[in-house]
């Protein structure tokens, strides 16, 4: 003890909520939203029937459908649930709003974004970590014991979203779009990882794996182009 | 002619389960009133006698506007109150703690049963009086009784402000807070420059930095000490869960670890209370329990300190 410098605290000593509560937001936000689930879940899997074979139409209808999910959490989850427990979540909003006007703006003009058709390492990473984000990771809160009235689905809750979101950018090009649409979600990830991770929460290497994986696919070396 | 039996709504039902919840804090038929009667202190100089134990609400009522953990929240305070509590701490700082607490004191109707200890937490001055405003309506009471400077954020301009609410009747103690050890000679300056009613810190039976200078000085300069942190949030308790408690406990009518170290802080002679926080009746009933005789002497306090670390 002694001294007042910021590093001599611990995250535990930063944490404002127990993991009782932590679940809690999840479990009401299901109930609150029930059946939207489902709506959630068919969207994501046209979203990813649309990346498995990739156009410029089908690109931007994903980037859109992301930059809505986006907006969503920020309002339902982010604003409603999260911020009332957690003062910091009123500066996250701000950046999930941007990520959607990011999504917008990135996929829609100037050509938008496109993704490679022929397979690559970069594009089945990228394409696992969206199937991963939309089909197993709400099945992870089984592993809690909280079961599935506490499950994080995509498009409801931002975990899944931030790893889908890196799905698509971890494939698309052009490079330089991005890596911005990166960003955001990659913080996003690492907050979750701290968040479990000093609540004890056994998933919390999935949003850290989960950015890796994003990282090693977009570093990926480019595949030449078949013919 | 027996008197018809008024409706039962919703809300007299709830306040009859949260009595009857409040009625089991009490010990068994044998020493019921004396028992549930926790021994206060005096805050040095204001004729307030709190008792020794307090609820802090760091984490543990900070459970967002969910219904469920809110009525478990306030059973845990009705459970407080029945044991003979008074003093509650929050902050602006603890997410939604301060509305839990207003909720459960409006359910209870205990506005006028709670001394109600808050802080301000802001780096500007000039948002304080806001903010306090907005803390007062959460908790729902007329005015604070304790104001305190939260981790000494802005210090000088708050105790300003709280100093002039103090005059104008607006609150009736000041204070300053800080934790986990951290800034303790800028403590002793303001404790020596600026009249203070109380200050709260970090003391427990391992975090015993405050022995040395400042405890001293509270009594010196007649300040209340509020000691935050007795468990290190939990820790304390988890490094001696499953370690039996030497059998010398008993001595002071100890049967828990939690109650060893609560009688070590409140037996200090500067400490007035104490105020761990939790979300279980059964351990707010174990807390307060804690503030009975025997306490501990100074030989006793030495030999409880030396038992844990040794440990």
């Amino acid at each position: 003890m002694g001294g007042g410098a910021w590093w001599s605290y611990r995250p535990e000593d930063l944490l404002m909520f127990s993991p009782r509560v932590y679940a809690r937001l999840f479990e009401l936000h299901n109930q609150a939203l029930w059946p939207a689930q489902l709506l959630a879940l068919a969207l994501g899997g046209m979203a990813l029937v649309v990346l498995l074979r990739p156009g410029p139409r089908g690109t931007r209808l994903v980037a859109m459908l992301l930059a809505v999910a986006w907006a969503f959490v920020a309002w339902a989850f982010l604003w409603q649930r999260y911020a009332p427990i957690h003062w910091g979540i009123a500066y996250v909003i701000p950046l999930f709003g941007l990520q959607a006007l990011l999504l917008v703006a990135l996929g829609s003009l100037g050509g938008g974004l496109r993704l490679p058709g022929h397979w690559s390492v970069r594009r089945g990473l990228a394409l696992g970590l969206f199937a991963y984000a939309l089909a197993l990771h709400p099945l992870t809160a089984l592993a809690t014991g909280r079961g599935l009235s506490g499950a994080e689905v995509i498009g409801l809750t931002p975990d899944p979203l931030a790893m889908a979101t890196l799905g698509l950018a971890a494939a698309a090009e052009p490079a330089r779009r991005a890596w911005l649409l990166l960003l955001i979600p990659v913080l996003w990830c690492l907050l979750s990882w701290l968040t479990l991770d000093t609540l004890g929460d056994r998933r919390a290497w999935l949003p850290l794996l989960a950015v890796i994986v994003a990282l090693a696919a977009r570093l990926w070396p480019r595949a030449p182009s078949p013919g | 002619m027996a008197q018809p039996l008024p409706p039962l709504s919703r809300r007299r039902l709830l306040r009859g389960l949260l009595a009857a919840a409040a009625v089991t804090a009490l010990p068994s038929p044998g020493g019921l009133a004396r028992a549930a009667e926790p021994l206060t202190r005096e805050l040095p100089g204001t004729g307030e006698a709190l008792p020794r134990v307090g609820l802090g609400s760091w984490i543990t009522f900070n459970v967002g506007d969910d219904p469920v953990l809110r009525e478990e929240c306030t059973a845990v305070m009705a459970a407080f109150f029945a044991a003979g509590g008074r003093l509650i701490d929050s902050s602006p700082m603890y997410g939604s703690s301060q509305a839990t607490i207003g909720h459960a004191l409006e359910r209870l109707e205990a506005v006028d049963r709670v001394y109600a200890a808050d802080k301000v937490w802001t780096s500007s001055p000039a948002e304080g009086p806001a903010q306090i405003e907005a803390s007062r309506q959460a908790w729902g009471v007329p005015r604070f009784d304790l104001l305190q400077v939260h981790n000494l954020l802005g210090w000088e301009g708050h105790l300003e402000t709280l100093q002039a609410m103090k005059a104008a009747g607006e609150v009736r103690h000041l204070g300053i807070t800080t934790s986990h050890g951290r800034r303790h000679e800028e403590v002793e300056r303001i404790m020596r420059r600026v009249p203070l009613d109380c200050v709260q810190l970090t003391y427990n039976i391992v975090d015993r930095e405050a022995e040395s200078r400042l405890l001293p000085l509270a009594r010196e300069r007649g300040i209340g000490v509020i000691a935050n942190r007795p468990f290190q949030r939990k820790r304390l308790i988890r490094r001696l869960a499953g370690k039996p408690l030497p059998p010398w406990a008993a001595e002071i009518n100890t049967t828990t670890w939690a109650q060893f170290i609560l009688k070590f802080i409140i037996s200090h002679p500067a400490i007035t209370c104490a105020i761990p926080a939790t979300t279980r009746v059964d351990h707010v009933r174990e807390n307060l329990a804690a503030a009975r005789e025997p306490l501990p002497d100074d030989a006793m306090r030495r030999r409880m300190a030396d038992h844990v670390r040794g440990l």
